[in-house]
């Protein structure tokens, strides 16, 4: 354990016997634990009440460090342990934090039908356009022409724009940022706290080690000026042609439209048809009767 | 005051790359972990805490000194 007199202003939040935590220098993921805890001091939501979850990946790894309620699940199937969390006790707030490969290639069916249900939970899904826990394999979101240990030659592919794929399944809160521009992260994060349905905040992150070293952005911050330099904002999009569009980063919020919660639903169901209150319910998931 | 958690910094220097008043330089002396850790100049310094919501490794504070 690391004793300093003087710590940062978020490592109350974290576990600090496991500091330093295992990521790359420079890794994005460093990044979203600030973002992450900037909104949680932002919103009015209370740290004690929050329970995160997260699947296989880099990514993956942040909840074992905060220290909240935190379960590690199998690849892909963070968001199916989550909607089962949630369901089972739906006045704790459920954080899922997702890789791109996680959410949109092993578990693009779980993202897309937690959308489309519309449950009451926020994903932060990290992407860092690479696999980089298992060795630098071209993931569902590489840009067009970059450079991975499975494509050497450069990728062919058109890569998934993560909010969009969210936004046509149909959550009601979708935002698209880099790390780059963490206050405009922790509005976006502190917006989906706050929004009863299904947030999606999807976050471009620096992969210095393998997507930074196959396409000669080596160091943390000719990745952060590669973002800066390729991000627009959803405005400026409107006016491009899909050409012009390829290998920029269209970042803003995508859709806020609030509309009926799965949870909400089905209990408003059981009380017209049973005498089973959702107290009841809750009670029965945590006794095992 | 600007806090600089030695046990903590991996020596990514993105504090450099986000700071608007450029108030860090990686040092000239290795440190125990064999990183060039950043020095700061605390004249240049305007508290903007930009650099402690970058920094991956939570190794940074920054105290206003009243």
């Amino acid at each position: 354990m690391i004793e300093n007199e003087h710590p940062h202003k978020f490592i109350k939040y974290l576990r600090t016997e496991r500091l330093p935590h295992l990521f790359c220098p420079g890794c994005g993921n460093g990044i979203i634990f600030n973002t992450l805890f900037n909104a949680i001091e932002m919103s009015d939501v209370d740290f004690e009440n929050i329970s995160m979850v997260s699947g296989i990946g880099c990514s993956s790894r942040i909840p074992g460090y905060v220290k909240c309620d935190s379960l590690h699940t199998t690849h892909g199937r963070a968001i199916a342990f989550a909607t089962g969390l949630k369901m089972a006790n739906s006045k704790q707030d459920v954080i899922v934090v997702t890789g791109d490969g996680d959410a949109t290639s092993i578990g693009g069916n779980h993202l897309i039908h937690a959308a489309r249900r519309n449950i009451d939970l926020t994903v932060i899904c990290v992407n860092n356009d690479i696999y980089g826990m298992t060795g630098g394999q071209i993931s569902p979101t590489s840009p067009k022409g970059s450079y991975a240990t499975t494509a050497p030659y450069g990728s062919t592919d058109k890569p998934f724009n993560i909010a969009e794929v969210a936004k046509a399944a149909g959550a009601s809160y979708v935002a698209k940022y880099t790390v780059a521009q963490p206050i405009q992260v922790s509005n976006a994060i502190k917006e989906g706290l706050a929004n009863k349905g299904f947030s999606l905040i999807e976050v471009i992150a620096q992969c210095p080690t393998y997507y930074g070293r196959k396409n000669k952005l080596k160091t943390p911050k000719a990745m952060i000026d590669w973002f800066k330099e390729n991000t627009i904002s959803l405005k400026q999009a409107e006016d491009m042609t899909d050409e012009e569009l390829e290998g920029k980063i269209i970042t803003g919020v995508y859709i806020n439209k609030p509309r009926a919660e799965f949870i909400e639903s089905l209990d408003a169901i059981s009380a017209q048809n049973s005498d089973i209150t959702p107290e009841d319910n809750i009670n029965k998931a945590y006794m095992g009767d | 005051m600007i806090y600089l958690n030695e046990d903590l910094c991996k020596g990514c220097y993105l504090c450099m790359e986000v700071c608007p008043r450029k108030v860090y330089t990686p040092s000239e002396n290795l440190n125990h972990k064999g990183i060039r850790v950043p020095v700061f100049d605390l004249e240049k310094c305007v508290k903007c805490q930009l650099c402690t919501l970058m920094c991956p490794d939570q190794a940074i504070l920054i105290e206003d000194d009243d």
